[in-house]
C-alpha cells in the first residue's frame, strides 16, 4: 500500500472561508491509502512547505497530495520543495479545491463535500503514479527572432550581444517597424530616425545576427531547443548580393505608385526601398506595378536584376524563438462614422506622423492632402473605435492619449498661428514624464482639450464639419476643421490567426498573443521556448515595448546557458507485450512521436517528441499506449472517487 | 430534491484555466459538477466516459480548446469525433444523449464556463436520475 499524505491549505480564508477545513481534514483522514492528514494556513509559505516536508520523513510518505490553489500556479512550487526530501515530484499532486471550489461556491456544506470528492479523487490518481524522471534534450544555441520592428531588434541585439548566433526575420525589405516611420517621440520628443537608424545598423552589422528581410517563416516544427523552421524568401528580382543600394534604378523607374511606407501620402517607384535609411539597404521590384520596361537593368551599374528571381526556401534549426511581430492601425474604412476613409483631409495617426516627418512627403511641413494647403484648424479625435465594445475595439490602445498630445505640440511648434482641438474621452497618460508632458500641452501650447464624443464628420465647402459635445461645459460644439486626425486602434496584424496556428501559441479575444501568465510570466508564451515582445502582445509604447524585448531576450538567454533541457516526462509510451501493431495511435499523433516498426510489428516512440496530449491512449484499442500518470486505471479510479 | 452527479473532464490548457479564471472571478455555479483535469480532451476515451455512467453519474461533461485553438494542434478535432459517436452509441444503449456534453470553453471564458455548467446541471437535473445497474 502506498502511503499518501493529504495537506489542506486553508489559504487565508479563501478556501477556509467556504470549507470547513477541519470536517474536510477529518473526512480525508478516513480514506484508503490516506496515512496523514494536515491543514495549514498558507500552504506554499516557506513554514508551510517545511511542514510537508517534515512529515514527508517523519510519517515516511511516499506520495503527497497538496489541497490548495489550481495546480497553474503552484504545482512547480510543490513539486520541487519535496525533492528537497528526496521525493519524487511526480508522486506531488495538486488538488485544486480554490479556483474549482472554494471560490465558486457560497454554502459551506455543499463547497467542503464537494472539496472531499475532488482530494479523493487526486488521492486516487496519486496512488499509481509512478516516479518519473525528466527527460534531457540538448538545447541548440541559436535564436530565430520575427519581426524586425524596434521590438526584435532589440531582442535581437541583446541575445545576439550574449554572445549567441540569432536570426531574424523581417517580412518587409527593412527592418525598423512602425518606428521607424515616426517623427519625434514622446515624451522628449527626439527623433525617431535619429534614436532608431543606428540600431538598425547595428543589428545589420552584428557578427551573431543573420538578417532576413523580405521573408516569413511558412513552417515550424519541433520543441523548445529543437526547433526546426522553413522561412520563405520572397523574390526580389533583384540579386542582393550585387545590389550596392546606389538607387540608380529607382531615379530611373516610370513608375509612380502610392507608397506604403509613406501612409499612401507620398509616392514610390516600382523598384524601391521603402524609405531612404532602409535596413538593409537593397532595393526591390513590386511585380504588380512593373511593367518590366527593364530600364532598371539598364542603370544598374552592378547587373543586380534579375527578373528570373523565384520564392526560395530555407531552413534553419534553433532553440528559442521571439515573436515581435508588432501591429497595424485599425483602418478608418472601418469607421464610417469618421468617414469611412472616404474624406481626404480626414486621416491617422501614422499618416500624421508622416506629414510632420521631415523626411517625410511634405518635408515635415504640415499640409493637408486634398490640397496641400497647410491646415489652420485640426481636429484631433482620441478614441476612434477603441474602448467601444459595441462597435469597435473594447479596449485602450494605451498610446493614443500620448502621440495625440505629442501631434497637437508638434502642430502648434509648425504652425503658431493654427488652432488644434482634441476631442477624448479620458486622458490616460500613465508613464515617466507623461503626465507633465499633457498639461504641457494644455498650458503652454494652448491646445484645447474637449471631453466628449465625436458624433459625426461631414465635408462641406472644402472643411470638414466636426460635430460634437463638450461634456464638461455640456455645449455642442462645432468645428469647421482642414484636416481631422483620428487615433484609430491598435491591431495585431492581418494575419495573426495564422501566425498563432503557425506557432501553435493562442491569441485572446482580441487578437493579441497571450502569454504564458498575465502578472508573473509576461514574456513567455504558453508554448515553452517562444516568448513574446512589443506590440503582438498588447498595445504599447516604445520604452515598453524595448523593456519587454529586453525581458524577452534575457529568457532566450537563460535557456541557452545550460544546454541540456528538461522535458516533461507524463509521455505516452508502449507496452510492447500489449500493442498489436495496428498502427491507430501512429495516425492520431500530432507530433510524429510515434512510428510503426513493421519488423518488430509494434509502435515506437520517441519521447522527446511527445508532447503528451494523451490523444494516443484514448485511441489505443489494446491499452498499450498508456500516458504516464494518466493511465485508463488512474482516470477511471478518480472517476469512482468522484462519484463517491 | 434530486441532485444529479455529473463528471467532468476538463483539457489543462483551456477549460481547465477557464474554470480557474471562473473562480478568480468569483462567478458562482452549481456544486454538482466535479472536474478532472487532463492534459487535453483528446486524452479521454470513451471507456472513461462509460466508466462515469456506469458508477452513477448523470451526466458527463467534456471541456476542450476551441477548434484550432487545441494545445496540441488537432486534440480537440479527435475528441469530437469520438464524443460524436459515443453520443449515438449511448442513445442506442438507452442513455439520453443529452446527458453528454463537449463545449469548448477557452481559457478567457470565465464567464461563459459558468453559464454552461449552471445551463448544463440543469439540463441533467430535468432529465431526472440516469438508472444504470452498477457493475459489480
Ligand atoms: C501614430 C503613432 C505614434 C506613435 N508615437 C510614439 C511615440 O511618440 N513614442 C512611443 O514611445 N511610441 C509611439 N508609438 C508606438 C510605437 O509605434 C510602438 O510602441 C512600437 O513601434 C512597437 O514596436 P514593435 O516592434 O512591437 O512593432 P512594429 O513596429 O509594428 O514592428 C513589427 C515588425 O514585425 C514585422 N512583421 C510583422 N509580421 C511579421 C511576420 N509574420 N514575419 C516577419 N516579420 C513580421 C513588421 O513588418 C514590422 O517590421 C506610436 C504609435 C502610433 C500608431
Ligand atoms: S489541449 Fe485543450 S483540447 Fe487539446
Amino acid at each position: 500500500m502506498k502511503r499518501i499524505g493529504v495537506f489542506i491549505c486553508h489559504c487565508g480564508i479563501n478556501i477556509a472561508g467556504t470549507v470547513d477545513i477541519e470536517k474536510l481534514t477529518s473526512q480525508i483522514k478516513e480514506y484508503p491509502n490516506v496515512v496523514h492528514v494536515e491543514n495549514y494556513k498558507y500552504m506554499c509559505s516557506s513554514p508551510g512547505q517545511q511542514l510537508i516536508n517534515q512529515q514527508i520523513m517523519d510519517k515516511n510518505l511516499d506520495a503527497v497530495v497538496v489541497a490548495a490553489c489550481s495546480p497553474s500556479l503552484h504545482e512547480n512550487t510543490f513539486r520541487t520543495s519535496v525533492q528537497r526530501v528526496e521525493m519524487n515530484p511526480y508522486n506531488c499532486e495538486i488538488a485544486n479545491i480554490r479556483e474549482q471550489c472554494s471560490w465558486v461556491h457560497d454554502d459551506k456544506q455543499i463547497a467542503t463535500d464537494k472539496a472531499a470528492k475532488i482530494i479523493k479523487s487526486m488521492v486516487e490518481k496519486t496512488v499509481l503514479d509512478e516516479p518519473l524522471m525528466p527527460i534531457t534534450v540538448p538545447v541548440n544555441r541559436k535564436a530565430l527572432v520575427i519581426g524586425g520592428g524596434v521590438a526584435g531588434m532589440q531582442a535581437a541585439l541583446n541575445i545576439a550581444n550574449n554572445g549567441y548566433e540569432v536570426i531574424l526575420v523581417e517580412r518587409e525589405s527593412s527592418i525598423g517597424g512602425h518606428m521607424a516611420m515616426l517623427s519625434e517621440t514622446f515624451p522628449t520628443l527626439d527623433c525617431s530616425q535619429c534614436i532608431l537608424t543606428p540600431k538598425m545598423v547595428e543589428v545589420d552589422q552584428h557578427p551573431n545576427i543573420t538578417l532576413i528581410t523580405y521573408s516569413e517563416v511558412v513552417e515550424v516544427s519541433g520543441f523548445v531547443g529543437n526547433f526546426k523552421v522553413k522561412i520563405k524568401q520572397k523574390a526580389k528580382y533583384v540579386d542582393w548580393e550585387k545590389c550596392n543600394g546606389c538607387g540608380d534604378c529607382i531615379t530611373e523607374c516610370p513608375i509612380n505608385t502610392p507608397s506604403e511606407f509613406e501612409q499612401q501620402l507620398g509616392e514610390r517607384h516600382a523598384i524601391y526601398r521603402p524609405f531612404p535609411q532602409a535596413v538593409p539597404n537593397k532595393v526591390i521590384v513590386d511585380m504588380d506595378e512593373c511593367i518590366q520596361c527593364m530600364v532598371c537593368q539598364v542603370f544598374c551599374p552592378t547587373d543586380a536584376i534579375d527578373f528570373n528571381q523565384k520564392d526560395s526556401i530555407v531552413e534553419q534549426e534553433v532553440g528559442a524563438i521571439v515573436l515581435a511581430t508588432g501591429y497595424q492601425l485599425y483602418s478608418l474604412k472601418n469607421l464610417p462614422e469618421y468617414g469611412g476613409g472616404e474624406i481626404e483631409d480626414v486621416i491617422d495617426g501614422l499618416a500624421f506622423e508622416r506629414l510632420l516627418s521631415a523626411s517625410g512627403p511634405t518635408q515635415g511641413v504640415v499640409k493637408r492632402p486634398s490640397d496641400g494647403k497647410i491646415p489652420q484648424d485640426v481636429v484631433f479625435i482620441q478614441c476612434a473605435g477603441s474602448r467601444d465594445p459595441e462597435n469597435h475595439m473594447p479596449y485602450c490602445s494605451r498610446i493614443c492619449c500620448m502621440y495625440t498630445a505629442k501631434h497637437a505640440m508638434l502642430y502648434k511648434h509648425r504652425v503658431h498661428q493654427g488652432r488644434a482641438y482634441i476631442f477624448y474621452m479620458d486622458i490616460r497618460s500613465g508613464g515617466k514624464d507623461y503626465e507633465e508632458f499633457v498639461q504641457r500641452v494644455m498650458e503652454e501650447e494652448r491646445v484645447v482639450y474637449l471631453r466628449g464624443k465625436v458624433s459625426r464628420l461631414y465635408e462641406e465647402d472644402g472643411k470638414v464639419v466636426v460635430c460634437g459635445t463638450d461634456t464638461l461645459t455640456r455645449r455642442n460644439v462645432e468645428i469647421k476643421a482642414d484636416l481631422v486626425v483620428t487615433a484609430t486602434p491598435i491591431r495585431p496584424i492581418e494575419d495573426i490567426d495564422q501566425l498563432s496556428k503557425l506557432f501553435k501559441i493562442s491569441i485572446n479575444q482580441n487578437g493579441f498573443l497571450t502569454e504564458a501568465h498575465p502578472k508573473l510570466r509576461p514574456v513567455e508564451s504558453l508554448t515553452s521556448g517562444i516568448y513574446l515582445a512589443g506590440c503582438a502582445q498588447a498595445p504599447r509604447d516604445i520604452p515598453d515595448t524595448v523593456a519587454q524585448a529586453s525581458g524577452a531576450a534575457s529568457m532566450v538567454c537563460a535557456l541557452f546557458s545550460s544546454d541540456q533541457l528538461y522535458h516533461d516526462p507524463i509521455i505516452a509510451g508502449v507496452d510492447e507485450d500489449l500493442c498489436s501493431g495496428c498502427g491507430i495511435c501512429v495516425g492520431v499523433c500530432p507530433y510524429s512521436a510515434r512510428t510503426l516498426n513493421r519488423e518488430k510489428g509494434i509502435v515506437e516512440v520517441n519521447e522527446v517528441l511527445c508532447e503528451a496530449c494523451g490523444a494516443c491512449s484514448a485511441a489505443c484499442p489494446s491499452g498499450a499506449a498508456q500516458q504516464r500518470n494518466f493511465t485508463d486505471i488512474q482516470l477511471k479510479n478518480m472517476v469512482k472517487a468522484i462519484l463517491g | 430534491m434530486y441532485e444529479p452527479k455529473i463528471v467532468a473532464f476538463f483539457c489543462k490548457w483551456c477549460t481547465s484555466a477557464g474554470a480557474d479564471l471562473a473562480g478568480t472571478s468569483r462567478l458562482k455555479y452549481p456544486p454538482n459538477v466535479v472536474g478532472i483535469r487532463v492534459m487535453c480532451s483528446s486524452r479521454i476515451d470513451p471507456e472513461h466516459i462509460m466508466a462515469a455512467f456506469r458508477n452513477g453519474a448523470d451526466g458527463v461533461f467534456i471541456g476542450g480548446c476551441h477548434p484550432g485553438d487545441c494545445h496540441y494542434q488537432t486534440g480537440n478535432y479527435q475528441t469530437l469525433k469520438r464524443i460524436t459517436l459515443l453520443k449515438q452509441m449511448i442513445e442506442d444503449l438507452g442513455i439520453n444523449p443529452q446527458r453528454l456534453r463537449l463545449e469548448w470553453i477557452s481559457a478567457a471564458e470565465g464567464q461563459r464556463f459558468s453559464e454552461i455548467i449552471k445551463e448544463f446541471t440543469q439540463q441533467v437535473k430535468n432529465l431526472g436520475q440516469l438508472k444504470s445497474e452498477p457493475l459489480q
